[in-house]
């Protein structure tokens, strides 16, 4: 990961432009008209699906939805918002994302932390466990877990079916369980690149193992801390399967797993299916306009090791 | 501090981290390590061998514990006997494969290598076919439902193929629809691929091609001979990644039809037989191992490879 950022910088650019700049030029037009081609190709599905929810559905039913817009307006969001009972699914979310991000972070931290600084003989295998269990389908695992949570008792003033099934402590539970197979193995491999003199001389001065995590590791991970907090958002955010198999209760869903039940009930055409899932989108898209660089490092961060 | 002379330095290390360890400590340690692995192995591992021991199972799930009957191999037997829609399942999953790994994998690594290029507003294209990556295969679904609609949808305007006689079905010809949904799905996937593919272009010595312009390479010759083989640590786990991927589908073609009627895949089955009218616990459990089979398969040799060469370079 460091690797990939001291190469940008590299002398690479100079040695590419004083060179060869000239003869490749009608090449390089080419490539330009090409990737604009292909850049509007990839925005035309959103922009169809913003043009088609800004339009009065009595007008595309009268014109088609290939037409010249008679009338523009945000009609068909403030329908879906209210009639859909958007913020209820947006709260729903929040619920789960928040300690599901802040729990997975917290128990990877630990394992890398236990990982990278100490050398056990279970150091590999433990990692092969977590990344291999983050890897698997979901499918593989639902069925007994499903049954799991229909047996484990919560106390009702958790969850008023008296089960872990169909609450949110299940849902964070799975992300979490699932999420930080991933996020260990990141984390280890990025406490690796820090200097073991660090906490070894820590540890002389006699510093606890706790106060060596949480005052000199951890805070040394802060970028790898927030690229995963991003990336981890948008997993759970996104997530569709956990919620749809393990909550029975429709309006207790994130708003991912829930528009599939809000399309048959209130997206009754295209315009409000448009606004609807634009409108389920949004928060996703804010944090990829305003944290673009720590989402792509934290999906590359597991690919490419440090 | 009295450092103990060892045999090695890295032995030595260990030794006295080990000896200046207090019981506090340990606990913590144990703690810190405890907890998570408690965590992943009871919601994930025991699953997953719950699966193995309840697909020699018959069991609806309707009583307890102890109406579970052991059937043997029964469910495997018919699972690849008398159960329709498996095969087509398993075919589609296979064409869902081959389609992600020729398609976007391919178009991502074309992209990446030429937004490599020191190209002027390489950031902007970067974003823009990054851009769908964000989004929930659930979302992309409803999105190309306003594409791919028979009567009201954008292609089949375009086409002006919108009457009775002559629509295209996209999503509801059988033999249309994987196609379909797979280009809805590759659209999120190129970018996917190609910010992966960048990551590991920008992680390459930039003497390498150097050296390959100074021999005398052309542009393809370099690529094919140099930088494609040393993007090998990135073409596994994208060959992993796209694996995964293609077992894992599921979301687009739920919110599409319910993965039935031409895009039946394994992970549809799995569902359909615990939250479907009939609940089949052992008969959806087989299914499952069958999906876990074949993913470990992918995964272990994959996950020896990466410790294995990881660990080796570090000394600790």
């Amino acid at each position: 990961m460091a690797v990939t950022d001291a190469a940008r910088a590299a002398p690479r650019v100079a040695v590419a432009t004083t060179g060869q700049r000239r003869r490749i030029r009608p090449a390089r037009v080419l490539l330009h008209v090409f990737l604009i081609g292909t850049c509007v190709a990839w925005l035309a599905p959103l922009l169809w699906a913003v043009y088609t929810s800004l339009r009065p559905y009595a007008e595309t039913a009268e014109r088609g939805y290939v037409s010249l817009p008679g009338h523009l307006g945000f009609s068909n969001f403030t329908t879906a918002w209210t009639n859909a009972d958007l913020p209820r699914y947006y709260l729903n979310t929040l619920i789960v994302a928040v300690p599901g991000v802040l729990l997975t972070l917290l128990f990877a931290s630990f394992v890398g932390f236990a990982v990278s600084r100490f050398s056990w003989r279970f150091n590999v295998a433990l990692l092969v466990v977590f990344t291999a269990g983050n890897l698997l389908p979901q499918q593989v695992i639902i069925t007994p877990l499903y049954r799991m949570f229909l047996l484990i008792p919560l106390p009702t003033w958790l969850n008023d079916t008296g089960t872990v099934y169909d609450s949110y402590w299940g849902i964070i539970a799975i992300h979490v369980a699932f999420q930080v197979g991933f996020c260990s193995f990141v984390l280890s491999n990025y406490m690796r690149t820090i200097p073991h003199e660090l906490t070894e001389a820590a540890l002389v001065d006699g510093a606890s193992v706790w106060r060596q995590y949480w005052k000199i590791v951890l805070p040394l991970c802060r970028p790898a801390l927030a690229a995963l907090a991003t990336l981890e958002f948008i997993f759970i955010y996104n997530d569709f399967f956990w919620a749809l198999v393990l909550m029975q209760s429709g309006d207790k869903r994130p708003i991912t797993s829930a528009l599939a039940n809000l399309e048959g009930l209130y997206f009754t055409d295209l315009n409000l299916i448009a606004a609807g899932s634009l409108l389920a989108a949004v928060p996703t898209l804010i944090v990829y306009f305003t944290l673009q660089r720590q989402f792509v490092r934290g999906l590359t961060l597991g690919a490419t090791k440090g | 501090m009295a450092v103990v002379r060892g045999a090695s330095p890295a032995g030595t290390a260990t030794r006295r981290r080990r000896r200046l360890l207090t019981r506090r400590d340990k606990v913590a340690l144990t703690l810190m390590v405890g907890i998570p692995t408690l965590v992943h192995v009871g919601l994930v591992w025991v699953p997953a061998l719950g699966s193995i021991a309840l697909s020699f199972a018959r069991w609806d799930g309707i009583g307890g514990l102890d109406t579970i009957q052991w059937i043997g191999t029964l469910n495997y037997r018919q699972i690849f006997s008398i159960y329709p829609p498996f095969w087509p399942a398993v075919q589609h999953n296979i064409i869902w494969l081959a389609f992600f790994v020729v398609v976007p994998t391919v178009f991502g690594l074309f992209l990446a290598v030429q937004l490599d290029k020191q190209l002027r507003g390489s950031r902007i294209y970067q974003s823009i076919l990054f851009l769908p990556v964000v989004l929930s295969l659930a979302i992309v679904g409803f999105i190309w439902q306003l594409i791919y609609a028979p009567e009201q949808g954008l292609i089949n305007n375009l086409l002006g193929r919108t009457e009775q006689g002559n629509l295209i079905d996209w999503l509801g010809n059988p033999k249309l629809n994987i196609w379909a949904v797979l280009i809805a799905a590759s659209w999120r996937h190129v970018g996917y691929i190609m910010i992966l593919y960048l990551a590991g272009l920008k992680s390459l010595d930039p003497t390498l091609r150097e050296a390959a312009a100074i021999d005398g390479a052309n542009e393809w010759q370099a690529f094919r001979r140099v930088v494609f083989p040393a993007l090998k640590p990135i073409n596994v786990v994208i060959g992993v990644i796209t694996v995964i991927e293609s077992l894992r589908a599921f979301d687009i073609v739920y919110v599409i039809n319910k993965g039935t009627n031409g895009l039946e895949l394994l992970s549809v089955l799995v569902t359909n037989n615990i939250i479907g009218e009939a609940s089949r616990i052992g008969f959806g459990s087989t299914l499952a191992v069958i999906l876990l089979v074949v993913s470990l398969a992918f995964i272990i040799p994959y996950l020896v490879v990466y410790f294995r060469g990881s660990f080796s370079r570090e000394v600790r």
